[in-house]
């Protein structure tokens, strides 16, 4: 399957990505809903090759940065530059060289699999010997090439969701979007997506990624940026934040509610950040703690595992549910 | 060539339609036709002679006229708002360099095409009734394409408004079919007394009406050229108006 991406040809860059320069860079940037405001002075930068993941409850203000930068939604304020043109003035040219995986599924249900792939490639202006070539290959590289000519209606979500990220593709961009890629996918669909994923992030392939699966943005980012009602509340390489902000391993404990009080009030002694959520007692380790080992040696229902992204993401943005 | 990229939508609702031809023709000839035979034929016999012509031919080119108003205002209507909305064309589109502008033009233009060919199939049947088109009838095209640009710029506006699909009843009810009823398709403006002759003449498929009649047998009287560049100004703030409101709604 790699030896099918590698033959793709690039187009002719006649925008010669940014040199060393960031794919994005984006300065205190704002957006308001009329009074509500979504995007709240963020800054951040993208460098090539590399991989940003977005991470936040729903409504924190993942998507609107997202569509800032496509020229969907109007920013209210700040600087945007992407492959070292500013935004919005350049946008027709700039987005020549932008794949976009949507949340939602926008292929054109009434056309084929190929269809779907050379209209596209039309509204890039690609010639359409090029276009056919492309089409082929990338139907071979997502293992649709037998669904060449079926109707959209006909494929299944996993083949769907495969498709809008072939189509993406089309243009052979210099940076790819990928907004919630694999949702409402089943995790054989996920696994396959996630491959292919992982395959154009070895080729250098310059990301941003938006997703509620925390082990997706987990294995696929290099640098996360989690938000949070429009802000940005942390940023940095998802193992050591994880380190730096939760710790080393979790030990979540059930039992009754003067048990885990006795624990709680023992577990003082470690370097611990401890939790307790209703009937569950989660502690946090800094570091290997024998004492704490011990005592839950005569507790029978308790679990230990590695810290993880989940773990910061609820520890920053709280366990309140956001369905505003 | 930076001005020609909406054909590229043009392309794209061309290879949807071609997977559904006759359907689409049906809807948008049946109920011309159906006039055609109903009025022309069946109560044409008990009419005489009407602006030197029977009545046949009388209401045959305005039926043409609003074949076309009738494709091109539901392609902007019905499958504009499908693509907007439950398709998501649009936002697949804007996420390519294709601006609102050039998905306008794609739109209006493909529409307009559908409006005239829908326009020249019926001229095409006009004989199987009797009724022959002079040979000025080609240079009618044109004025029926424009015609067609208007209209679907029309319905495009009213998608740009619409919150759900019975938004367009209003479109249907209260323009589309008074349009039919009253801009001199069925029945003369001449005859009537001025001030309410100056009203039908100013409803926009009226010059189209009055254009086909003259094209299609050759008889060139009133201010024909008039009537062309008011519809050619009409046309160009509508087109214009459809891009604003349409980047309104697609814009935040």
């Amino acid at each position: 399957m790699t030896e099918a991406m590698s033959v793709i040809t690039p187009l002719s860059s006649e925008l010669a990505s940014s040199g060393n320069g960031p794919i994005v860079a984006v300065t205190d940037l704002v957006k308001y809903f009329g009074d509500r405001c979504a995007v709240d002075h963020i800054s951040f930068a993208i460098q090539p090759g590399e991989c940003l993941g977005f991470l936040g409850p729903n409504g924190a203000g993942k998507t609107t940065p997202i569509n800032i930068l496509l020229g969907l939604v109007r920013k209210t304020s700040g600087q945007i530059n992407l492959l070292g043109r500013e935004v919005p003035k350049h946008h027709r040219q700039v987005k020549r060289w932008i794949g976009v995986v949507p949340q939602a599924d926008s292929l054109d249900p009434d056309l084929t699999v190929a269809e779907n792939l050379l209209t596209y490639a039309g509204y890039f202006n690609i010639p359409r010997k090029i276009a056919l070539a492309k089409t082929e290959e990338l139907l071979h590289f997502f293992a649709l090439s037998n669904r060449c000519d079926e109707i959209i209606e006909h494929l299944s979500g996993g083949q769907r969701r495969r498709l809008l990220l072939a189509r993406a593709l089309i243009n052979d961009p210099q940076l790819l979007i990928l907004d919630e890629p694999t949702i409402g996918l089943d995790p054989q669909a996920r696994h396959l997506m996630w491959e292919r994923l992982e395959i154009l992030r070895q080729r250098g392939t310059t990301m941003l990624l938006t997703s509620h699966y925390l082990d997706e943005v987990a294995r696929l980012s290099n640098r996360v940026l989690i938000m949070d009602l429009g802000r940005i509340v942390a940023e940095g390489e998802p193992q050591q934040l994880i380190k730096d902000m939760v710790g080393l391993e979790v030990f979540e404990v059930e039992g009754s509610a003067p048990e885990l009080d006795n624990l709680a009030e023992s577990f003082k002694e470690c370097n611990a950040v401890i939790e307790r959520v209703n009937d569950k007692l989660y502690v946090y380790t800094k570091e290997d703690c024998a004492h704490l080992e011990r005592l839950l040696a005569k507790t029978r229902n308790w679990l230990r595992r590695p810290a993880n992204l989940e773990d910061l993401f609820i520890k920053l943005t709280g366990r309140t549910l956001r369905e505003s | 060539m930076n001005g020609f990229h909406f054909l590229t939508i043009w392309l794209r609702n061309f290879r949807v339609w071609r997977k559904y031809i006759l359907s689409s023709l049906i809807g948008n000839l049946g109920q011309p036709l159906l006039f055609l035979l109903a009025m022309g034929y069946g109560l044409g016999r008990d009419i005489k002679i009407i602006e030197g012509l029977s009545y046949l031919q009388f209401i045959a080119p305005g039926l043409v006229a609003s074949a076309v108003m009738y494709s091109a205002a539901f392609e902007t209507t019905y499958g504009s708002y499908t693509r907007l909305s439950i398709q998501k064309t649009y936002e697949a589109i804007l996420i390519t360099p294709l601006g609102v502008t050039d998905l306008v033009l794609g739109e209006i233009v493909w529409a307009a095409s559908k409006g005239v060919l829908a326009g020249i199939i019926m001229l095409a049947m006009l004989p199987l009734f009797g009724v022959w088109p002079s040979l000025w009838t080609v240079a009618l095209l044109p004025v029926l394409f424009l015609s067609g640009l208007f209209f679907a710029a029309f319905g495009l506006i009213m998608t740009a408004l619409a919150t759900n699909y019975d938004f367009f009843n209003y479109f249907t009810s209260l323009v589309i079919t008074p349009l039919f009823l009253f801009s001199g398709i069925f029945f003369s403006l001449k005859t009537m007394a001025p001030k309410a002759r100056l009203f039908f003449e100013l409803l926009p498929l009226t010059p189209t009406v009055n254009l086909a009649r003259m094209f299609c047998y050759g008889q060139f009287q009133g201010p024909w050229l008039l009537q062309i560049g008011g519809s050619l100004l009409l046309t160009s703030i509508t087109v214009w108006l459809a891009i604003v409101l349409l980047r309104r709604r697609l814009i935040q």
